[in-house]
Order: structure tokens, then sequence, then C-alpha cells
């Protein structure tokens, strides 16, 4: 775990540098421009051409054939051009929804790596999604009908329990002293996961069938949205987290190599923990209630950008929401095609692309 | 958890997808006639009494919920939580249950117990449940009489619509009820979708080949249904804000002939949704939604 630790963040001359070349970035920023600055721009040019290109492909391609032309023909009244109802119905929310929960759920896995320091990190290790489950099981079983706003119900009752999941183990962590201490984070959030994973399998037990089928297929994750209302009822909580997100990469650098060394550098590290935890839970939250806790994005896509760009947060961070956007994107275009009429789970095709990779990974870092 | 008719639907549908077996189903032992029946299975349940053996029933599952006799039966557990001891103290000399049932079906051989075991198969399984559920419990008589009856029923419903334009129908049974998440519809398998076809439907999903398919917004658009017929095992809100809600969450759907023609019914009642002798008041149900001018 160690080794794979310090082979994952860099060794201390690599971080070195990145310190060095973060208090020059700092301290001289409007002087000089950073080499940074170029390599930011690289990367996220890079990863957003990619973005771009798979949110253009990504509508034009579904299990029936529809034609450009007529969907933007508009001599044909929208309600009689199915072609143009697929595509602004069907597929463009779909896709944007996919774009948004990649994004979301790929950056908010790097900022629990670097908060927890363990490479094994996901948006998921801290309960949060385990809360959101059983708060989208409880809303399926006895409150079908419930609605607040552009919330129905069941985003609604997931997002208040990954909220109270998230408050729960942010409590306990920082019980003790002003700093979270990220073994008490890790295993509050382990045994918040068993936890309400034991009340899940309470509520399915005393529900029926029908509920308990639609909840366990909710847990596979789902981008099928229908229109923008639910994406737009997600977006602020989305913007919020990332606008905390661009706070934090300079100081998550110095965080991944351990409290005390950032501390010693100048990084206020109780206020970075907080800011990181309560970003990467919101973002993690948002994206939950409005897909269901699609897996391995949120660990995979991080290594596989720290393998293409190193492991500076400030490019690391960018270009694995840009990623993750691209690949969640990629895997429902899978999921909706391969087997139509039927559909794949997004998230079988994440965990079956994402679980053999990983390994690979692993094995290769060991 | 009271046992709510909504759990019917499971039963019916979800169950039997995950639990089915093709197994035939067999009567481990021919012998005395019975005289203590517990049934496990609701479709059965309705059979034994449709066919006169309901004195002899002495417990059901928990989701048994017609005839109204059953109602002061004791309830012996279902499909995955039967009390065996329970219904070993009933001392019962048939137990009806499911084919998936195998733990259930050992332990009552080994106390004994003859043993009925259900398999579910569409309208057909209905037919085959009667023939043999009625040799079991000494009735064949009546068996033969009611299966008549259900035949007729349902060929006179045929008769019906016979001729009539046959409307291509999105026949769901389950959906989130604020939007058009979690929309689950009958395939081209099992008694909903046969029974869609004697009244005069036919299913946009026929060609997949299971009972439940969730379709995606873009399937639904692109299969264009003329008619959405909704089946429910209980009323999710009154009948009127219900057909509302139901017609302003479809109505994303502008470009469906069923949505811009206001081809969208509700229907309510577990006897939708239970393959037992009331198909023949279900399909009635579908014909009439989808035929009204037929029954004028």
């Amino acid at each position: 775990m160690s080794r794979l630790r310090a082979s994952r963040f860099g060794a201390q001359g690599t971080f070195d540098s990145v310190a060095a070349s973060r208090t020059r970035a700092g301290d001289l920023a409007s002087v000089v421009p950073s080499p940074i600055r170029t390599r930011l721009l690289k990367t996220a040019g890079g990863f957003g051409v990619l973005v771009v290109v798979t949110c253009l492909v990504a509508p034009l391609v579904g299990s029936s054939p529809i034609s450009l032309v007529r969907v933007f023909d508009r001599s044909i009244p929208f309600s009689e051009n199915v072609d143009a109802q697929i595509f602004f119905v069907a597929r463009m929310p779909r896709v944007f929804a996919g774009a948004v929960v990649g994004a979301a759920l790929a950056a908010a896995g790097v900022v629990f790596q670097a908060l927890l320091r363990n490479a094994l990190a996901t948006p998921f290790t801290l309960g949060v999604s385990a809360g959101a489950s059983l708060g989208a099981m409880l809303a399926i079983v006895f409150g079908a009908t419930i609605s607040a706003g552009p919330f129905s119900a069941v985003p609604l009752a997931s997002l208040l329990g990954a909220g109270i999941a998230a408050a729960i183990v942010y409590r306990l962590a920082t019980m003790q002293d002003r700093a979270m201490s990220t073994t008490v984070l890790l295993l509050a959030g382990v045994t918040l996961n068993s936890f309400f994973s034991a009340l899940i399998m309470f509520v399915q037990y005393i529900a029926d069938f029908a509920q308990v089928y639609r909840a366990a297929r909710w847990i596979m994750g789902d981008l099928d949205v229908g229109s923008f209302d639910p994406i737009v009822a997600a977006l602020p909580m989305l913007v919020i987290a990332f606008a905390m997100f661009a706070w934090l990469p300079s100081s998550l650098n110095l965080l991944s190599v351990g409290a005390d060394a950032a501390s010693a550098r100048g990084v206020d590290v109780g206020r970075t923990q907080r800011l990181a935890f309560v970003s990467a839970s919101l973002a993690t939250a948002a994206a939950v209630s409005l897909a269901g806790p699609i897996g391995f994005i949120g660990i995979v896509v991080p290594h596989l950008v720290r393998l293409i760009v190193g492991v500076d947060h400030r490019l690391v961070l960018p270009a694995s929401a840009l990623f993750g956007a691209a690949f969640l994107v990629m895997c429902d275009l899978a999921a909706r095609t391969l087997l139509a009429p039927l559909e794949i789970p997004v998230g079988v095709i994440t965990a079956i692309l994402g679980g053999p990779f990983f390994l690979w990974l692993l094995v290769r870092k060991g | 958890m009271v046992a709510g008719p909504k759990r019917l639907i499971g039963v019916a549908l979800v169950a039997v997808i995950v639990f089915w077996a093709p197994r035939p189903a067999t009567m481990q032992e021919r012998a005395k006639p019975v005289t203590r029946i517990v049934s496990l299975v609701p479709a059965l349940t309705e059979i034994l009494f449709a066919i006169g053996a309901g004195p002899q029933v002495v417990a059901v599952s928990t989701y048994d919920t017609f005839p109204p006799e059953v109602k002061a039966l004791p309830r012996v557990g279902a499909l995955l939580d039967p009390d065996m001891e329970r219904i070993l103290a009933l001392r019962p000399d048939l137990v009806v249950s499911y084919g998936s049932q195998t733990d259930v079906q050992a332990q009552l051989a080994r106390a004994k117990i003859r043993v009925f075991s259900y398999r579910h198969a569409g309208l057909n399984g209905v037919f085959t449940s009667l023939k043999e559920l009625g040799a079991a419990v000494g009735r064949t008589a009546e068996s033969e009489r009611l299966a008549r009856e259900i035949r007729s029923g349902l060929d006179g419903i045929q008769a019906r619509v016979r001729g009539r334009p046959r409307p291509r129908t999105l026949l769901v049974f389950e959906r989130d009820p604020a939007s058009l998440r979690s929309v689950y519809v009958s395939g081209g398998v099992g008694f909903l979708h046969e029974m869609l076809g004697i009244a005069g439907g036919v299913n946009v999903f026929a060609d997949v080949a299971r009972e439940s398919v969730q379709p995606s917004i873009e399937t639904m658009l692109a299969r264009a249904p003329e008619f959405i017929l909704e089946v429910r095992a209980t009323g999710m809100l009154a009948p009127a804000n219900d057909v509302a809600q139901a017609k302003r969450v479809w109505g994303t759907l502008a470009s469906v002939p069923a949505v811009k023609q206001g081809h969208i019914q509700i229907l309510t009642g577990e006897y939708l949704v239970v393959p037992g002798p009331r198909v023949v008041q279900g399909t009635e149900a579908f014909a009439r939604a989808l035929h009204p001018e037929a029954f004028k």
C-alpha cells in the first residue's frame, strides 16, 4: 500500500519541484507566465476537445437510426418530428447528464484520493453512496409521491441520504481537534457504508419484489433522465462544488504528501480538508441523485489521467473532470446500443471496463 | 408491513421472471382426497376457491387477498419466507408451492406431505394449473367446467374485437409516479402480453422475448405506440388526478401517436395482474380500454 501510494503521488523529488512551481506560480503569477499555465492550457485543451467530440458524436448514435436533416428540419412541427424528439428529448439530456455526472464523480475521486491520501479511495468510500442508496430505497418503498420543486421523490431522498451520511462522517472526523483525521474519516466511512448497507437489506426484506427490483436497478445507475429538468435541479450543487474544486489543487498537492508537510509549507490544513470534503461530497451527492451510484468512474479515471499528465493536481483535477465526462458519455453510448432495444445498466459497463483495467493497474504498479 | 395488494405485482410478474424454472408441475403422490390445503401461490388459491375446494384451504400466503374468504385465514409466509413451522403445525395434506421452492418441497416430502408444484407459464399455464390442481384435489369436473368458462370468456372477447383495427400498444406495469423513469413494460412473453393480444391490441415490444422490459425514452419514441395502457394493482392517486398526471408525464413524448390522440388509459385492480381465473375480467378490461365502441 505504502509503495503504491509513494509511486502514485510521486517521489519526494517530484513533489518538491511541484511545490516549487506552486510557490512561483503563487508569488509571481502576475509577472512571469509560469510553465504550469501552458501545461494546464494544453491538458485542458486536449481533454476538452475529447469531451466536445464525444458530446457531439454521442447524440448521433443510438438504437434507432435518425436523420439529422429531419432533426433540424424546422418545417416539420416538433410534435410530429420523431427524429427531433429522439435527438432532443431522449439523447441530448442523456448525453448531458452523462457528461456532468462523469465529471463530478471523476473530480470527486481525485479530491477524495488526495484528502484520504489513499490511492484506492473513491467518491463512495465515505458512505455517501450508501446513504444515497438508502434514501432512494426508502423513497421507492414508502414515499413514492412526495416531491419538492424540480426534484422528484427518488433524487430528493437520495440527496438527503447522501447529505446525512456526509454530515455524520464529517462530525466524527472533526470531533477530536481542528484538523480532520484521515484515519477516522476512513474508518467512519467504511463503518457507515456497512451500517447503511444493513439498513438497505432490512428495507429490501420488508419491501415487495417490484420495489426491490426497482431499487436494485437504481443502484446499477441510469442516465435516461428523459428531460433537462433533473439535470437543471442538480446543476447548482455541481456548480458550487466545482467552484470549490477550483481553490483546491495547489493545497491538495501538498496535502497528499502529508498534513505536517503541508502545514509546514503554509497550507491551512484544516480549512483545506473541510473544503475538500464538503466539495467532493456535494459533487458526489448531486451526481448520485441524478443517475444513481455509477461505480468505477471515480477511481479509474483519476488513475488513468495521472498516467497521462503526471501527479500535479492542478492538471489532474481538471483533466479528470473532462476525461470523466467523456468516459461516461461513451460508456452510456455502449449501454444504450449494444443490446438494443434492451439496455445494459451503465454502471455495469463502467465496472466491466473499469474492473479489469484497475487490476491491470494494480499489478503493473506492484 | 401489511400485505398490500400491490405486492401481488411482484408475485405475479417479477418473482416468476427471476424464479421461473422449466420443470413440469408434478404431483409427488396421488392418493386419498385432500382435506387440508395450504396455498403459497395466490393465483392457485383463486383457482382452489373457484373450483369449490375453498373450504379445504386452511392457510394462504401473505400476498393472498382474493377471494374475500382468504382474509380470515392464517398466513404462512410466501415465496421467499415460507414459515415451515406454521405450515407443519396446520397439519396439511396438500401444500401448493412455487416450483422454485425446492427446499420447502424437500422438507414437506420428508414430512410425508403432498406438494403441488406451480409453474408460471403464460395463459396456457392457467389451464395447465387448473387441470392438474383439479385432479390433485379430486375436483376434475369442476376444474374442467371452469376451464371451459375461461376459454369461452376469452373467445367471446376475441370475437367482439375481431375485425377492428388493432392499436399498437405499450403495456406499462410499473413507472415512477412523476416521471418517465423506471418504466417497465410487457415484452412478448407472459400472460399480460397474451391478454393484450386477445383484447385486440398489438404489443409494441412483442419482439423482445421477455416478460418485463425496461425501455429507454428513445425506444419508446421509436416504437411510437398508438395506445398506452398502464396496469396497476393499486391506485397511486385519485383516478382523475392519476390520468391527468399520466397524460402530463407522457406528454414529454409528443410525437408518440398515443400521446397526440390522448389514448392513455390507466387500469387499476389486482385482478389485472394475477394469472388466475380472473384473467377473463382482466382481458375484458383491456379490450374495453382499447375498443370501447365494441362494448356499446
